[in-house]
């Protein structure tokens, strides 16, 4: 993605005190007054002009919510979060929903720019004929999508990818049989959150038989402060269907930490297919553990058909803290669940990240491949289920968890859970720790490689099998954002 | 090109080069020989720049210039190159990507553009068909799954693309069958010239017979016991080193 490479280019001397991304964007904002209440709810909803089944739903996770308490089991520690003391809406003044490029204000597409985030077809258009190939963005800045392109070109072969708050009102149907569907309002304390005030996201329909001719793909942007962000992805692939989704993620460096709690479900019917790619590179924080963002995400695919398949691949490098467990739901028989995943920590990052794989239907299978790199003085943790229902015979999974060691003043940790009660069902788990050896370094050296870039060599070695998974054009930025995110790890 | 004055290494409590002296000018080829545990794989190591070992006296001088205070890649790019006795694997990084990455160190320290892909390709195919390095294992992890001659062979290939000033050998002999012996011997002899040098680290008269030095030393006990022509090799193949080792001793 352009974004990182610009990052490559532009930033690869600093340390990981000097978060590319960082800068402030001065756009004047509409906010809900601070605090959480049945009254910010409605605001919310009245503000997103929503039906009235839609603010009964908020309503009702609110009330839920409030009886709930935050979950302490995540191998992260941080201070108290106020939920009292935020934003829960934060929008854009001149832009009061997605508009034509044309009336979009120009100090926004300005952010995104710099972002390296093309929003201009015309431009992304240049870049097919220098053998890019397109990618459908929606933009969505605080709390509101600012823009999204080529709508009209996907609706050309049915497929439907709008802002989520669009949705609602353009395809009620679709969103109400399926909104919450996969992470119901009672999921969790950070989904329940999220299912009150949700701001935006993005919505995708794939119809019967429709394989979605680009990539699409939501670039999420936290600029306002003291706000949290919470959007919503729904993303449905109806038989036979077949989409490739991105998501990247950037914050202003800003002191005091920002609250993103997402929820992402996907659903894949039968022979469907879904792979959602995640590059996340939010403000981690600086070195001595200030500020960063506090990122508590639910993301769940339910392959409800038969032979359905949904895979997730994520490169996690930023935010001060990462609490994420993409998981699948594998109901449909001959169902398929897949899970690679890169965690970077440096600095005083924490990560609690992992996947649960459901398996219900009978012979479905599962692959969950996930590397963990810790450096700096952070911890990194690998957490995991596979959990085999009693009806799903035949059911396998194969688990494989590597972590590597940057220094010693970093830890790592594996925590796999399994559960079968089909006697069927094979199981496999694999784990590995280990360091950067001397050697191995030392011949890098010896070769001309400076120290980091031998290391950031290493290291995207080590990951191998899962930057494969990503699409191309990503995974050679990927790569370079490696070797950033590495920066300072040692020395 | 080369001196090292007066150099004595610890590693821990344990001193391994007790005061080892040895000028190389260009275009020699020196060969070092001695007995297992004698330092001659400390020496290559210390020359490098490993940081397990503790120099505690005496100099190294590359072209004139101190490198005891460089770091290893800054002496990589000053044109020093070690053939490592073993060589390292990295898994999951190509040999090729690892080939591209070192050159381009290289030549971002000489201040020159990266080479494009063809350009590249075109290098390493030079110098791989040379060594019978087929572009399948180019695509493999550097050295993982590699046999032990082909490791050897891969290693003389970064050296050809590197065209380094100073090649020391510790040991590229060893493991390799008769052809590929051949092999190596004519992808080193390829890249002698009157401005590089070579220190070929071996037990073996037979690798002599193929790459002739100019200048052989006996290395024994962290010092050069010996220094003579290239009858001095035959010499020890004949009788062995008890001769040496004694006046080291003594
Ligand atoms: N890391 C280490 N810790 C302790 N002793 C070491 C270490 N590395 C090397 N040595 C010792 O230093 C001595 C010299 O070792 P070195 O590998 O240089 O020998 P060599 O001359 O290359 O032998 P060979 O012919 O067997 O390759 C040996 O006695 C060895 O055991
Ligand atoms: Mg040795």
């Amino acid at each position: 993605m352009a974004a990182v490479k610009e990052t490559v280019d532009q930033v690869l001397s600093i340390d990981v005190d000097k978060y590319k991304y960082g800068f402030v964007s001065d756009i004047e904002s509409d906010l809900a007054p601070k605090g959480l209440n049945e009254d910010i709810v409605r605001f919310i909803s009245a503000k997103k002009d929503e039906p009235e089944w839609l603010t009964e739903w908020r309503l009702e996770a609110l009330r839920r919510w409030q009886t709930m308490e935050e979950p302490t089991w995540a191998r992260v520690d941080y201070p108290p979060i106020d939920f009292q003391d935020l934003h829960y809406y934060a929008a854009p003044k001149k832009t009061t929903g997605p508009k034509s490029l044309d009336e979009v204000d120009p100090a926004l597409l300005d952010t995104y720019k710099k972002l390296g985030i093309p929003l201009k077809e015309q431009e992304i258009l240049a870049g097919v004929e220098k053998g890019e190939r397109p990618v459908a963005v929606d933009a969505v800045f605080d709390s509101v999508s600012v823009v999204t392109t080529f709508k009209a070109e996907l609706a050309k072969h049915g497929v439907i990818f709008c802002p989520i708050s669009e949705a609602v009102r353009t395809h009620p149907e679709l969103v109400r049989k399926y909104l919450g569907s996969v992470v119901p309002i009672t999921d969790n304390f950070y989904a329940t959150l999220n299912s009150a005030v949700f701001s935006d996201g993005s919505f995708v329909y794939v119809p019967k038989g429709v394989r979605c001719p680009m990539e699409l793909s939501t670039y999420f942007r936290i600029n306002e402060k003291k706000t949290g962000q919470f959007e919503r992805t729904l993303i449905i692939a109806d038989e036979g269907a077949y989409v490739s989704y991105l998501e990247g993620c950037t914050a202003p460096s800003r002191d005091e930490n920002q609250l993103h709690a997402a929820v992402v479900e996907l659903i894949a019917l039968d022979d469907a297919e879904i792979k959602y790619s995640t590059v996340q590179n939010w403000y981690p924080g600086d070195s001595e553990g200030k500020g960063g963002v506090f990122n508590f995400v639910t993301k769940r695919g339910d392959c409800r058909g038969k032979n359905a398949k949904i895979s997730w691949t994520q490169v996690e490098t930023g935010s001060a803290i990462t609490w994420k467990y993409p998981s699948c739901i594998l109901r449909g028989d001959n169902s398929r669940g897949e899970f690679y995943s890169i965690a970077i920590s440096n600095g005083r990052q924490q990560v609690d990240s992992g996947t649960k794989m459901i398996h219900l239907g009978k012979n479905t299978s599962s692959k969950i491949i996930s590397k963990g790199i810790s450096a700096g003085r952070s911890s990194n943790t690998y957490r995991g289920l596979v959990s085999v229902g009693r009806k799903a015979s035949g059911a396998r999974n194969f688990t494989n968890c590597d972590s590597l060691l940057i220094g010693n003043k970093c830890g790592a940790h594996t925590v796999p859970y399994i559960e079968s009660k089909n006697a069927s069902a094979i199981v496999e788990h694999e784990a590995t720790t280990s360091k950067i050896s001397d050697d191995q370094l030392f011949y890098c050296l010896q070769r001309g490689l400076p120290q980091e870039e031998a290391i950031a060599l290493i290291v995207n070695g080590f990951v191998k099998d899962v930057l494969q998974q990503l699409p191309m054009e990503f995974m050679v930025e990927t790569q370079k954002l490696i070797g950033i995110s590495l920066e300072g790890s040692v020395g | 090109m080369l001196e090292i004055k007066n150099l004595h290494a610890r590693i821990g409590d344990r001193e391994i080069l007790k005061g080892l002296t040895l000028t190389v000018n260009p275009g020699e080829v020196h060969a070092i020989m001695g007995p297992n545990g004698a330092g001659k794989s400390t020496l290559s190591y210390i020359l490098a720049g490993k940081e397990d070992y503790e120099v505690t006296e005496g100099e190294v001088l590359l072209n004139g210039e101190s490198i005891l205070d460089l770091e290893p890649n800054e002496r990589s790019v000053a044109g020093l190159f070690l053939a490592f006795q073993y060589p390292i694997e990295i898994p999951g990084v190509a040999t090729m990507t690892f080939l591209k990455a070192a050159l381009n160190a290289h030549r971002k320290a000489k201040g020159q553009d990266e080479l494009t892909t063809p350009e590249f390709m075109k290098l390493v195919k030079g110098v791989s068909e040379k060594l019978n390095i087929t572009s399948e294992m180019l695509r493999r992890p550097v050295n993982v799954g590699f046999s032990g001659g082909e490791k050897k062979r891969a290693e003389i290939m970064q050296m050809a693309l590197l065209q380094p000033s100073i090649c020391i050998l510790d040991e590229t002999d060893s493991g390799l069958d008769i052809d590929a012996l051949k092999v190596v011997a004519e992808g080193v002899n390829a890249l002698r010239s009157p401005d590089r040098a070579f220190v070929v680290i071996t037990h073996y008269q037979r690798l002599l017979d193929h790459i002739v030095p100019d200048i052989v030393h006996v290395l024994s006990d962290g010092r050069i016991v010996r220094t003579g022509g290239p009858e001095l090799a035959l010499d020890l193949e004949k009788n062995g080193y008890a001769a040496y080792v004694a006046d080291a001793a003594a």
